[in-house]
């Protein structure tokens, strides 16, 4: 019944469903403790950023079966996917670096530049 | 009487719309798993819900007709990084820094914060005419060979429909420089989370400082230095 109310799913829907996942990473990066879970943070914020390009780019979401940004759109999330895999290798390497230097994880304790 | 509601059970198996069931499905997992990210303290059920959200997220894509890009997040994101991250789960686990709270009144406010942004963004989603219309539903061609070509500057979805007239430039230089990059971060990885070896002093240095020598709890004698102010 909801499902026949709805409709097919527009670029609309989707962009719904990206602000969603992009809202919940900003919220994460900024009150998670653990560094890990800032890591998380971003995954979601270029998830969310990702599934909008999919969504424009796609001719089975447009209105007129043809969509303007066309293939661009899944270049532009491929080039995001890898350069998330990047920043996850080096965010990573850094995390564990401050742990073997800290003995922990908690970003509130990296204050030794005093900023 | 069976064959009747053997009529119903297709018809109704017909009438239900499976793309926007799907959609449905996946987005309220993706959603509902991006939420559990945020509210939840434990590290490991965080990276746990993460592979669910990033995985629904997948489903999207390919209900979006973007099956390569669908593909790749399951194989990149899912397999890839989201290994490592429970790789740095385990590596850094250790009782107290599984579950680190977070004062309430920064969680309040940076809800209060998301709540304004995600009104802002859903406001913006709803704003143009033509995204709300649903589409076409035109089956697109397999997009893993135009992928393919347009990573390497030919792109033939251009050429199919303006002749050769105006080709559109294609993406060989970026993707040079990204493959570039991820060697170079690669290399950088591996240079940053390398196991420190303890430098050993030269007899030198050891008769020079004999007396000066501090005993020091923590083996490591280039974090001592680092860390000295926050313990």
């Amino acid at each position: 019944m909801i499902i026949a109310l709805l409709g097919v799913a527009s670029v609309s829907h989707y962009l719904v469903v990206g602000a969603i996942l992009f809202s919940c990473g900003v919220v994460c990066m900024a009150v998670k403790r653990n560094a890990l879970g800032v890591l998380m943070g971003i995954e979601l914020v270029l998830n969310g950023a990702n599934l909008n390009f999919v969504a424009f780019g796609s001719n089975y979401l447009a209105a007129d079966g043809k969509s303007p940004l066309g293939l661009d759109g899944e270049v532009m999330a491929l080039f995001v996917i890898l350069l998330a895999a990047a920043e996850a290798a080096v965010a990573l390497a850094i995390t564990l670096n401050f742990y073997n230097n800290h003995a922990t994880v908690d970003v509130d304790r990296a204050d030794d530049l005093h900023g | 009487m069976n064959q009747a509601s053997f009529g119903i059970s297709v018809s109704l198996f017909a009438s239900i719309d499976w793309h926007g069931f799907f959609f449905l499905l996946f987005a309220a997992i993706a959603c509902v798993a991006a939420l559990m990210v945020v509210l939840s303290n434990n590290v490991v059920r965080m990276a746990l819900h993460l592979v669910l959200s990033l995985g629904a997220t997948a489903g999207l894509f390919f209900l979006a007709g973007a099956e390569f890009v669908g593909a790749m997040q399951l194989m990149i994101y899912v397999g890839g990084t989201l290994v490592l991250l429970v790789f740095g789960v385990m590596l850094t686990a250790q009782t107290q820094l599984v579950s680190l709270r977070t004062p309430a009144g920064d969680r309040v406010i940076a809800s209060i914060l998301a709540a304004a942004l995600l009104a802002v963004l859903v406001q913006a989603a709803f704003s143009i005419e033509s995204w709300q219309k649903p589409g076409q539903g035109m089956v697109s061609a397999p997009t893993a060979t135009p992928l393919g070509m347009a990573l390497v500057g030919v792109r033939v979805d251009q050429h199919a429909e303006e002749g050769l007239l105006a080709p559109k430039s294609g993406y060989l230089l970026p993707f040079e420089i990204v493959s570039v990059h991820l060697l170079v971060v690669l290399i950088g990885a591996a240079y940053l989370a390398r196991a420190k070896r303890r430098r050993v002093p030269r007899p030198v240095d050891l008769v020079a400082s004999v007396d000066s020598v501090e005993p020091r709890s923590s083996g490591n004698s280039s974090t001592t230095i680092l860390s000295g102010g926050s313990e």
